[in-house]
């Protein structure tokens, strides 16, 4: 958005609906099921639960568009999406897309739009979709809602995208009603992941997209896959222990290491932990950083701003230790301690040990 | 090799205040600066143009006050500023931008030549979607390469390029051709100072400043608010919980006080203690 | 390396340097301004006000443009103790005049606006860039300046320093001492946003009046200090400032005072519910004229707070400022027209203009203000602001005691507290450093 999207002029607000005739046709929710070298990203299964409630509410049909090579893992995609709520399933197989690469993708993936039409076309904020969606709605000329934290349809069947802007201090809702199709990303972990049924099956629909290699110019030359052990899981743990400012100094932040370490769990930090070094940024929480949905989020000597607030929202549980009762974090924690923090954690640490125990977990299934 | 980077100007966000009473961003005093990462863009093509020779041209589409942004890029070692300004970009969402930019580009060709690669930021801390960049390339009709964390080499007489671009579950390593566009990712290099002689050019330069006219932008409809699709109907404040945390009374010492909360958390969910010893065992 | 060779280079783009700068470009010399902060402003602080003759004597239509607050109608003391406070408080109609006298004014939007107009007057400004060193030839005349940047050494006929007062190069350079902590106070400050109406309603203001309220008493702890409220349009600014050796040998800490300040019950219903943005922390020299170190050499001249040039007690800086910058770039100037160079001699012309002008009058006044403030800072600040809410105190109660008791028991009080030569002595002193 160039002038940054500040209170609108009140014409861009006041825009009527006069969706032209060419594009009554436009019909479905679609779901972008992004995949990398065999394996799905789980957001694609999280916007497939996003979807199903929108295609419920306009009473159409929930559709994932598959591409990847022929064979087993692109086909094994498929059954994931219907399991996870799709009916039909576009799927696009060819040997040029068995990595991503945005000529190919782009070209093939405007091609099923134009071809089979959708009302509302969803992607992952992930460094592939967001790549993807710039090139397609561009192409389609059409509009593109980034990031969008909540989806939903009006009365009038229009989706209406929700964002943050502003450095999350405010948010918007933006509407595409006079283009098809009506297109949103949305970022890992920002939608819950809708409940899994294994029998579920749906309609698989082939589509040849008119591809050639040749044609192609960028190659790929190598992949190298992230090295497992050094990658944070984030996102996906399900108990996560952070640090903040208030822990003074990178040796304290090694007391919410050694409490992460004793659940098991994954650690993070704010964002001026990054900035200071004293943890990497894909250990970052917040808008800007990771969003997580843990059941449980311990925060420690974190304020709880805004942009950190927005990123750990989706947690089951908050708990936060800080010193300063008026904490902006006791707004929206769901469990608080008023207390130093530094000389909390380590007896916070033990009691979990103890309580933690495989003896105790002898008694509980038991 | 002649090199474009598109940079925009953004409020320093760590400034910005919303109004407390009518929600509105109050922008009176808060200053600006380049988009931190479309430094890191400018940075790498500087560094080319350092290695290969040629010439480094900066642009942005903004209010008149974007000079500011365009002579810290100068100031930083660009050869040469443009400003796209006009009344009819107002409003403009990111198809518009994109719209306008690569007229921009277009008439930047026909003026000082053609540009063998054209930089972005990865996205803005304003706007924050990521989107121009690759719309950019779309409308001018170019390879797209985001997420690019190291430019391995660069062939000017073959026109090929290699780089490392960062993926999902990894780094892919690509060889494409020229012109194409290129989005930095953050931390990929380091932006450098600018010299004092560089300093002191940026000071006395003279930024070219286009309106939509200069830059041979025929069709207005696509600009601004008539050329965006996207409509902003509501901004407002995200909702307040009413609900506050629960407190939990420090006890004597820590100990207590750590076992009051362990209580606190399995009295709120059960289920949370099983799944938790099993994690804690490294099931 | 750089070529060219200006006719002046001015370190810091804060009062001083901007009024500088502007004086000697509008008169056509060519000159480069040096700042290291991201923008001119960005890193200045003040309570915020402004005098407005100093400007008018630069910019004669300065209200036209610059980004001006609100303008005093009101003035505000108070001697607080630690529940109550004593006031004089003094307003006109009179000052809402044509032409205010002062203003409440955010020094990062005035500064910016102040350079800007330099820069249009043809003065080259460089930001983010920080002077290293003053560079001198053979016969230690400065020629020049070296800075963090790449790029050598930057050649001008004169330097003119305007670094502010905790600005490193004077006494890097040998040309005055660092400042000594009992002639600089440590000022705190916060920026409170209210909607415009709350404030115009707390402080009972119309369009763009104004307040201020300058505090003392037993907020500062027995330190020499002060609390300072001033309103701007859609905000107040609070702030604390102590003497810095005061605070060696407490646990106080100025944020803590101000926390302090801010919790008094005569200041926290005018913050209440306001958000806060900004926190600040400047120093300010409080010497006086005792302190002011050599102001020219050859090839250079130090202007604004650099020079100690800051009357404490009127809690004047920035107008000081404005005014050596301004005396300095005439005489720069006038030296320049008549050829003539700027050795340590001839630029004493400087010196001259200041010694004429109030600067130099009232520094010398007051002379004696900041000792005699520092060595009875218990009185002053602890004992006679407790004494005299007493002796209020006493005076409106109605409980039945007759009011000559009541006065005898508030004088009876402050003669306990303080026997009375002390007290004489006080008020002589007090009077003599004021004459
Ligand atoms: C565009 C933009 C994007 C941003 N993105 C992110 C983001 O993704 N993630 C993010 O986290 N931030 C982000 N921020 C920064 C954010 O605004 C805050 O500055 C940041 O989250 C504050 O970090 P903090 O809570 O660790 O530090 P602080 O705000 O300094 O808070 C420290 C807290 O610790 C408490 N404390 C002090 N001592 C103790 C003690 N001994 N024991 C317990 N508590 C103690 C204090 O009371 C205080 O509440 C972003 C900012 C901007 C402008
Ligand atoms: C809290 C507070 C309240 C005040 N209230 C008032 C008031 O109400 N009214 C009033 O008249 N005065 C007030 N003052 C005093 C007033 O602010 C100063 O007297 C005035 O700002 C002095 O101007 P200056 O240009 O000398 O210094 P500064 O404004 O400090 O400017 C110095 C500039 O030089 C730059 N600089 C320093 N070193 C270098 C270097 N090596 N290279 C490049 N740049 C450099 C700095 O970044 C800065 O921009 C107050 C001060 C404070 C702290
Ligand atoms: N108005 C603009 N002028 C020039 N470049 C822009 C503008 N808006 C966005 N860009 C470029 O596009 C990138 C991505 O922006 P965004 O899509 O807003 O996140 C930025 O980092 C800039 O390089």
């Amino acid at each position: 958005m160039s002038e940054a999207p500040a209170p609108q002029p009140a014409s861009r607000a006041a825009a009527k609906k006069e969706l032209p005739e060419h594009f009554r046709g436009y019909k479905h929710v679609w779901v972008f099921i992004e995949q990398e070298r065999g394996e799905v990203h789980p957001v694609s299964w999280e916007l497939l639960g996003a979807g199903r409630k929108l295609a419920d509410k306009l009473g159409v049909q929930l559709c994932g568009a598959v591409f990847g090579a022929p064979g087993e893992a692109t086909r094994a995609a498929v059954a994931e999406a219907f399991r996870h709520g799709a009916d039909v399933a576009y799927l696009v197989e060819d040997p040029i897309l068995a990595d991503y690469r945005n000529e190919s993708y782009s070209k093939a993936l405007t091609q099923l739009v134009n071809a089979h039409k959708p009302e509302i076309l969803l992607l992952g904020a992930t460094t592939l979709g967001r790549d993807l969606a710039g090139s397609v709605a561009t192409t389609l000329l059409t509009g593109l809602t980034a990031d969008c934290t909540e989806l939903a349809v009006d009365a009038d069947g229009s989706l209406a995208a929700t964002r943050p802007t502003f450095g999350g201090s405010l948010l918007c809702t933006i509407y595409t009603l006079n283009y098809r199709p009506q297109m949103a990303t949305v970022r890992p972990r920002q939608m819950p992941m809708p409940p899994r049924d294994a029998a579920r099956v749906g309609q698989v629909i082939p589509f040849k997209a008119d591809l050639n290699e040749d044609e192609i110019i960028t190659k790929i030359l190598k992949f190298i896959p992230d090295r497992d052990s050094t990658k944070s899981n984030l996102a996906f743990a399900d108990v996560v222990v952070a640090g903040g400012l208030g822990l003074q100094s990178a040796e304290n932040f090694q007391l919410v290491r050694n409490l992460a370490s004793v659940l098991g769990a994954e650690f993070g930090g704010s964002r001026p932990l990054v900035q200071k070094g004293w943890i990497g940024s894909d250990r970052q929480i917040g808008q800007t950083g990771k969003t997580i949905r843990p059941k449980l989020y311990i925060a420690a000597g974190i304020s709880g701003a805004i942009q950190h607030r927005v990123g750990v929202e989706g947690a089951d549980m908050i708990l936060a230790i800080n010193t300063d009762k008026n904490a902006p974090i006791f707004d929206f924690a769901h469990l608080g301690v008023v207390t130093d923090a530094i000389r909390l954690l380590p007896a916070l640490t033990e009691a979990f040990r103890k309580r933690l125990s495989p003896h105790n977990r002898d008694r509980l299934a038991g | 090799m002649k090199i474009l980077v598109c940079i925009k100007q953004v409020p320093d966000s760590a400034q910005i205040r919303v109004h407390p009473v009518t929600n509105t961003i109050m922008r009176q005093g808060v200053p600006t600066i380049i988009n931190p990462y479309d430094l890191f863009s400018l940075e790498e093509a500087l560094k080319i143009r350092d290695k290969f020779g040629g010439e480094v041209t900066v642009l942005t589409m903004g209010p008149p006050m974007a000079s500011e942004a365009l002579r810290k890029a100068l100031a930083i070692g660009a050869d040469r500023a443009i400003l796209l300004t006009d009344r009819s970009f107002a409003g403009s969402d990111t198809l518009a931008t994109t719209y306008a930019l690569s007229q921009a580009i277009r008439k930047i060709e026909k003026v000082y030549g053609d540009q063998d690669i054209v930089f972005a930021g990865k996205q803005t801390i304003d706007g924050d979607t990521a989107q121009v960049g690759p719309g950019v390339a779309k409308r001018l009709n170019i390879l797209q390469l985001t997420y690019v964390s190291k430019i391995e080499s660069c062939d000017p007489e073959k026109r090929e390029i290699i780089l490392e671009r960062r993926a999902e579950g990894g780094v892919q390593v690509l060889k494409t051709k020229l012109p194409c566009l290129i989005t930095m990712l953050e931390g990929s290099n380091e932006v450098r100072r600018g010299t004092i002689d560089d300093s002191l050019r940026a000071a006395r330069a003279q930024i070219v400043t286009w309106s939509a006219k200069d830059a041979e932008i025929a069709d207005l409809t696509k600009c601004g608010l008539k050329g965006s699709p996207t409509i902003v109907k509501k901004v407002f404040a995200p909702t307040p919980r009413t609900d506050r945390a629960k407190l939990i009374e420090p006890g004597k010492t820590a100990g207590d006080t750590a076992e009051a909360m362990i209580g606190a958390i399995f009295a709120r969910s059960a289920s949370l203690e099983e799944d938790m010893t099993k994690l804690a065992s490294g099931f | 390396m750089i070529e060219e060779k200006f006719d002046a280079i001015v370190i810091g783009a804060g009062m001083a340097g901007n009024a500088a700068a502007y004086t000697m470009a509008s008169r056509g010399l060519k000159v480069l301004q040096l700042e290291r902060g991201e923008y001119p402003g960005s890193k200045n602080v003040q309570g915020g006000i402004l005098y407005a003759d100093m400007l008018e004597k630069i910019i004669p239509n300065f209200r036209e443009e610059a980004p001006l607050e609100r303008h005093l109608v009101e003035q505000r003391f108070w001697m607080m103790t630690d529940r109550s406070h004593t006031g004089l408080q003094y307003r006109s109609d009179d000052f809402n005049e044509e032409s205010p006298n002062r203003y409440t004014i955010i020094r990062s939007q005035f500064d910016r606006w102040f350079n800007k107009e330099a820069q249009a007057k043809g003065t080259i400004v460089i930001a983010e860039t920080t002077v290293t060193q003053l560079v001198s030839d053979a016969y230690g005349k400065v020629i020049g300046v070296a800075t963090d940047r790449r790029g050598g050494t930057i050649f001008a006929d004169v330097v003119v320093i305007a670094e502010g007062v905790n600005g490193l190069l004077g006494s890097r350079a040998g040309l005055r001492e660092t400042p000594k902590a009992d002639h600089v106070a440590l000022a705190v400050k916060e920026m409170h946003f209210l909607p415009r109406e709350t404030i115009d309603a707390r402080f009972n203001l119309h369009g763009d009046e104004g307040v201020v309220i300058e505090a003392a008493g037993t907020i500062s702890k027995g330190m020499t200090g002060m609390g300072f409220i001033y309103t701007n349009k859609e905000s107040i600014s609070v702030g604390m400032g102590c003497l810095v050796s005061d605070f060696a040998g407490t646990t106080e800490t100025p944020y803590g005072l101000l926390e302090a300040f801010k919790k008094h019950p005569s200041v926290a219903p005018l913050l209440e519910g306001s958000e806060v943005k900004e926190y600040a922390a400047h120093l300010i020299p409080e010497g006086g004229y005792k302190t002011i170190p050599e102001l020219f050499g050859d090839g250079w001249v130090v202007v604004g707070d650099a020079a100690q040039l800051n009357n404490a007690i009127h809690r004047e800086g920035s107008n000081l400022a404005m005014t050596s910058g301004r005396f300095a770039g005439e005489a720069i100037f006038q030296l320049k027209t008549r050829r003539e160079p700027m050795t340590k001699q001839n630029l004493a012309l400087y010196k001259k203009l200041l010694d004429e002008s109030f600067v130099m009058k009232d520094l010398k006044k007051y002379k004696d203000m900041p000792a005699l403030l520092h060595t009875q800072a218990k009185n002053y600040f602890l004992a006679y602001p407790k004494l005299m809410s007493n002796a209020m105190e006493n005076f409106l109660r109605v409980d039945g005691t007759p009011k000559i008791d009541k006065e005898k028991a508030s004088i009876r009080a402050f003669v306990k507290e303080r026997n009375w030569t002390g007290l004489f002595g006080d008020a002589v002193r007090l009077a003599r450093a004021w004459r």
